[in-house]
């Protein structure tokens, strides 16, 4: 086993959002200043060339960590560092989005979208190479070099999707972070896409945060996962560890409740309740109201995220105990 | 292989099936000649059956449910076939009589159950008015009513829900709301498009749960359109399998995932991560659906089809039985030459 180099280092982060009514409001109402935590206390490693998925339901801070790895927020407390990359500086990241059609610039032609980080960052000298870097990017991700000619709207969502890749190669990065790459295409074009995804983790050597709260695909692409609820990491596991032996009741509610195709389990009776709101969460353990092994410590004392079995961290005073 | 055996004892033939669609066919007129969005589609549910019907976007599965719902949207208009609901036809029906039906004799539940509430009155307003515009009742008796829907519909404290707004809900509270809605008039027969596509898993396991239990205790039959394959094997009873307009293979849910018949339904299957054991690439199918104005002759798969010969793109093969599926592809029919 080589040694453990890490591409992403993110320590104690957190992220607070100020979701105040308007000044007038809050003066003529007499209403405080409103806060929500949307990430609290987060930390994880992801080793280079593997692949690091957060999981989780929406609100519970999973698409907040990616924007704030990729600098689109910025942090309330806690360090977000980056390892060394290839030429000896520090690693570059890019962004895919979910959205292939709102992502990318409709009244651009496809080679200009794709050559923006080029001739922004000067990585090519000359026009001329710059668009062989696009042409041969295009091909990369399985679409022709003449592509670059057409706009964004003569393409379905998974081309699209293919040319947000395209153009977040183009910096050459090698941290991708991928915020639910897939989820706004259909089956056939998600496995098209998440084959291509994998393609290029080998051959360019990638590294890869992934989000998605599609556990049947977070289990295809990654490495290791990381359960998120309500801002914070409940349950960090290798993934095969996290799918054969979860830990966390919010872990184990996930996995029973994710339909599942080969092995249906109709008729089972569906656990009840739903996330809280992140404006006001539940004291102590956020995930106790709705536990079926809460204690009374759990409404009291937040559980740390300590090492549990195998190679696993649990966030969980039962968990603990044991 | 599957835990228990599903619904196969049901006979359609029994009872009056609550949806009987039969050669339906809707077009869309526009400036560069006629689209033909549903291609000669026939599916029945009998009452408490849950039909799933899947397919990628574009494949036709919404607006099948919206033709037998007589909510197509202009120009797009119902060019063939005929639409049965609980024995009586409804696609000759004037609007106004489609109105009665509507809601009566079926409901519906959409994706987004935000935008099919009205923000301005509250839960308990729409339900009573609903109530009482089908069936007559006082007041009184429809605000009972009322509560006893949103009791069967598994909302806690329902009496103080009914007084207010759908803001106040949240995203699967506001989605059973949706359901006590469309359960209002006891209807024959409910139109479920996307029902729990907005929602989070754990919530989905709660509303699909909750429609094989209505299903259940008060017999009506559900057709649930949905792109989610997980979603149709947890609660269907039978399932059709649409792709660029018309269906290329129905049958029971376990035998249609377990040992599919037609190429696309094979290919699907086998896009779809396991979440069992992990596979270094996944199958994948080249290509994407042909658009409406762009579909290939004969069958519309075959460009994407690893067994296409020169038949599939002369002629377009008829849903026909396969074993205890139906499906439409010359492979099961004399072969693709």
């Amino acid at each position: 086993m080589t040694a453990y180099v890490p591409a992403l280092t993110v320590d104690g982060v957190s992220k607070v959002f100020d979701v105040s009514a308007p000044w007038l409001n809050r003066v003529i109402e007499r209403r405080p200043k409103l806060f929500v935590e949307a990430v609290s206390e987060v930390s994880f490693t992801v080793e280079k060339g593997t692949c690091f998925s957060i999981v989780g339901e929406s609100g519970c801070g999973k698409s907040t960590v990616a924007r704030l790895v990729t600098g689109l927020y910025k942090t309330t407390r806690g360090d977000i560092s980056f390892g060394t990359g290839a030429t000896g500086r520090p690693i570059r990241v890019q962004m895919i989005f979910q959205d292939p059609h709102s992502s990318v610039n409709p009244r651009w032609r496809v080679g200009d979208i794709i050559a923006e980080p080029i001739r922004e960052m000067k990585l090519r000298d000359t026009e001329k190479e710059t668009m062989a870097r696009v042409r041969e990017l295009l091909e990369t991700v399985g679409l022709g070099a003449d592509d670059a000619q057409k706009f964004p709207h003569e393409f379905s969502g998974g081309q699209r999707q293919r040319i947000s890749i395209a153009r977040a190669l183009a910096s050459e990065p090698e941290l991708l972070v991928c915020d639910e790459p897939t989820s706004a295409l259909d089956v056939s074009v998600q496995a098209q896409i998440l084959n291509l995804m994998r393609r290029l983790q080998d051959e360019l050597g990638l590294t890869y945060l992934f989000i998605s709260h599609d556990l049947s695909v977070v289990r295809h692409m990654s490495d290791h996962i990381a359960v998120m609820y309500l801002g914070r990491i409940v349950e960090q596991a290798p993934v095969e560890q996290l799918f054969t032996a979860p830990q966390h009741p919010y872990s184990k509610l996930l996995l029973a409740t994710i339909p599942d195709i080969q092995n249906p389990k109709r008729r089972v009776e569906a656990q009840t309740g739903e996330p809280p709101s992140p404006l006001n969460p539940p004291n102590g353990c956020a995930f106790h109201p709705r536990c079926p092994i809460a204690m009374e410590k759990c409404s009291k004392v937040m559980p740390e995220l300590l090492h549990a079995a195998g190679h696993a961290k649990v966030s969980c005073h039962a968990v603990a105990e044991v | 292989m599957m835990a228990q055996p599903i619904a196969a004892s049901k006979e359609p033939e029994a009872a009056t099936p609550a949806l009987d669609v039969s050669g339906l066919s809707v077009e869309f007129p526009s400036r560069r000649g006629t689209l033909l969005a549903i291609d000669d589609v026939s599916m029945q549910i009998a009452p408490g059956e849950i039909l799933g019907v899947v397919g990628e976007s574009g494949a036709g599965k919404s607006i099948t449910g919206l033709a037998v719902l007589g909510l197509l949207e202009s120009p797009g208009r119902i060019s063939g076939g005929a639409i049965h609901v609980g024995g009586r036809r409804v696609d000759t029906l004037s609007e106004k009589e489609l109105t009665k039906v509507r809601g009566r004799e079926m409901g519906a539940i959409f994706q987004d159950p935000l935008t099919a509430l009205n923000p301005l009155f509250t839960v308990g307003k729409q339900l009573v008015e609903t109530i009482r515009l089908h069936s007559g009742m006082s007041k009184e008796a429809a605000n009972d009513r009322a509560l006893a829907l949103l009791q069967s519909v598994g909302i806690p404290a329902p009496r103080e829900r009914l007084r207010q707004y759908p803001h106040q809900f949240s995203g699967g509270m506001r989605q059973r709301v949706v359901i006590a809605l469309a359960l209002a008039a006891g209807p024959r027969l409910i139109i479920a498009d996307e029902p729990t596509t907005a929602l989070d898993v754990s919530i989905q396991a709660q509303i699909t749960a909750l429609l094989r239990k209505l299903c259940d205790e008060t017999g009506v039959g559900i057709m649930l359109v949905t792109h989610d394959m997980g979603v149709i094997a947890e609660t269907a009873d039978r399932v059709c399998v649409m792709y660029s307009g018309r269906v290329v293979e129905s049958g029971p849910v376990a035998e249609v995932i377990h040992n599919p018949q037609h190429p696309y339904t094979k290919g699907l299957m086998a896009a779809i991560p396991s979440l069992h054991d992990r596979v270094e690439t996944l199958a994948q199918i080249d290509g994407s659906m042909p658009r409406l104005n762009a579909r290939p002759t004969g069958c519309a798969f075959h460009p994407r089809c690893p067994h296409a010969g020169p038949k599939c793109s002369a002629a377009t093969p008829p849903l026909v039985s396969v074993g205890v599926t139906r499906s439409a592809c010359w492979l099961q029919q004399g072969g693709t030459q």
